[in-house]
């Protein structure tokens, strides 16, 4: 079997559909909790999963669905416990961390299931996915993409500020419940894909990734929803690529080549900051007073030195003075 | 902008508010007439962002009644009529937005669900930007923006509603005296249009000379109603603690980040 041929097969198929349309979902809903620094949402969120994923293992019903119904029984506790109590957002998640994953653990313990059915949806095990499972994954993605691009505006501003939110008469709670429950939706929807204890990453590594390169909302959302498919389906390839020479499995493999992106860009952005940061226009206030200044070569676009606007001339910093042409001299400004 | 409101903007009749059962409002009578720019002043703690926050509803009252443009506080939903600038720090999040995007978010009391913007809706977020001088600066990212031009874009974002009635809280504090001028100007335009304005301040700097009555809060009661006074007479004694220096007010938001105080750092 060549590596083209296992595209043929139908479980690879259905790994790359599930896959696609995972990696789009999750960082829809990602850029909300990133824009409110409640990261760890999703992961919270995961561990509470897995309480769900046991009680379906355990009553012999689809785990998918019970995944889904404890996840977002877990968001709408988290979201009350955050915005009600006093308590900090991330003392909330912590609470429900530990309760979701020892719950989960001693339920599958209880119903005999061996440590490896469990593991199935802790670390992904997207080349298993059934038919079933891959109508629901799909139709779960679409709910969360509709909605969390459809109510953008609405989404955007309540995270935003939400004092402002509710003064334009938006229902906050509302809104933020609704967050909630869409991380919830989409973790269940990624759980096959890169499992429950790296779903986070799938949320939050993209838009951390895309904000590195964009200055708006809109395109911050976007390009963490291509990363987030790119990473996904180029992940699973290459995990497929890899297991003819070795064991690689396709969860971790997503995840990593999702922070591989990350380590790559954030350089770029990092110089991009840099560099807006220096040709920012200095204030436009004249300069206190006349000061020539010695100096041998001619300032240019292609001096070298940069050039920064300052009023209605140009400023090229040179060794930290900011020299400015002034008939056949510079001046200091 | 539509200045057809026959009815009383704000009408306040014996107001309190307790936050967490501690009385912080009692006795407040204040009524405010369409077109008239109210300078809500004192001491910090005196209460006056608090009678803010009661006269948009996002704090509740614990006792009296409080009409917005002839309706009662419970059954009012004409949020398009209301713009609302809070102290600046809500500008930035967790994800980089640009200016124009911000200002947008002001505009949703106009717009329906699932709706992309109207050309209505783009003239006026375009106007907005245009009043606060930040047109150019339009796809720039906020966090990138100055400490005065962020509360201008606050500003602009509240302007984008054209609303009637405006609450503006601290929008001078920390903004130099350019920027301070700069929204003065800003806000004689909306004057002009017959907004009604409520601006917090400490101090009013250029923006005395726009003040048509001066409110001022002490202790969680109205000390003083009446003509503008200059910035010096709100801090006389009779008024609360004499004040010579300046502080911000500080933010209660619930935030997931743990909040380190420790004796050399200082509160937040």
């Amino acid at each position: 079997m060549t590596f083209w041929e296992l595209f043929e097969y139908p479980f690879m198929q259905r790994a790359l559909m599930a896959a696609a349309f995972t990696g789009v979902a999750a960082p829809a809903v990602g850029t909300y909790l990133v824009q409110r620094r409640l990261s760890l949402m999703g992961d919270g969120i995961g561990h509470v999963a897995v309480t769900g994923v046991a009680l379906g293992l355990l009553t012999g019903t689809s785990p998918t669905w019970t995944a889904v119904l404890v996840a977002v029984v877990g968001a709408v506790v988290i979201e009350a416990i955050r915005s009600r109590g006093h308590t900090n957002g991330d003392v909330a998640l912590a609470l429900l961390f530990y309760g979701g994953l020892a719950g989960g653990v001693l339920l599958s313990g209880l119903g005999g299931e061996s440590s490896a059915r469990l593991q199935e949806y802790l670390f992904g095990s997207i080349t298993t996915i059934s038919v079933a499972d891959v109508v629901v994954t799909m139709a779960l993605a679409t709910v969360v993409l509709v909605v969390g691009i459809g109510l953008s505006p609405q989404l955007f501003a309540v995270a935003q500020d939400q004092e402002f939110a509710r003064v334009t008469g938006l229902r906050v709670g509302f809104y933020n419940v609704l967050v909630a429950v869409l991380a919830a939706v989409s973790v269940s929807v990624a759980m096959r894909t890169v499992g429950l204890l790296l779903v986070s990453a799938l949320m939050v590594v993209p838009v951390a990734t895309s904000q590195q390169l964009t200055r708006s909302f809109r395109t911050t959302l976007l390009t963490a929803m291509v990363l987030g498919a790119a990473a996904s389906i180029g992940g699973l390839v290459l995990s497929a690529y890899l297991s003819f020479h070795a064991t690689v499995a396709p969860g971790p493999t997503i995840v990593l080549l999702s922070l591989a992106g990350f380590a790559v860009t954030w350089p770029v952005g990092a110089w991009l900051r840099r560099r807006a940061r220096l040709r920012a226009p200095f204030p436009a206030v004249p300069p206190a007073d006349h000061e020539p200044t010695e100096h041998r070569h001619q300032h240019g676009p292609d001096c070298g030195h940069v050039a920064v606007r300052h009023g209605d001339h140009v400023d090229y910093v040179h060794d930290g003075h900011r020299h400015a042409e002034h008939g056949a001299h510079y001046d200091e400004h | 902008m539509s200045v057809t409101q026959t009815t009383t903007p704000i009408q306040l009749a014996d107001g309190a508010v307790a936050i967490g059962g501690r009385p912080v409002l009692r006795h407040i009578d204040l009524e405010v007439p369409a077109g008239e720019f109210l300078a809500l002043m004192g001491a910090n703690g005196s209460g006056k962002s608090t009678l803010v926050r009661a006269l948009i509803g996002l704090r509740p009252l614990t006792d009296g009644r409080l009409s917005l443009f002839g309706t009662p506080i419970e059954r009012f939903h004409a949020w398009a009529r209301i713009g609302f600038v809070p102290q600046r720090g809500g500008a930035t999040s967790g994800v980089p937005a640009s200016v124009w995007e911000v200002v947008a978010s002001g505009r949703l009391t106009h717009r329906r669900l699932f709706r992309p913007l109207s050309r209505t809706d783009r003239a006026a977020i375009d106007e907005a930007l245009e009043v606060v001088g930040l047109a150019s600066r339009a796809n720039d990212g906020v966090g990138t923006l100055s400490g005065g031009q962020q509360q201008r874009v606050l500003i602009a974002r509240a302007l984008a509603a054209e609303p009637d009635l405006f609450f503006l809280d601290e929008p001078t504090a920390g903004v130099d005296l350019a920027n301070q001028i700069s929204l003065a100007t800003s806000l004689a335009r909306l004057k002009e249009r017959g907004a009604t304005i409520v601006l917090v301040a400490h101090e009013l700097g250029p923006l005395a000379s726009l003040v048509d009555r001066a409110v001022v809060m002490r202790d969680g009661r109205i000390a003083y109603d009446g003509a503008p006074l200059a910035d010096h007479a709100v801090h006389e004694p009779a008024f609360g603690d004499a004040h010579t220096h300046h502080h911000h007010a500080s933010h209660h938001l619930h935030d997931h980040v743990p909040v380190v105080r420790s004796p050399l750092e200082g509160g937040r």
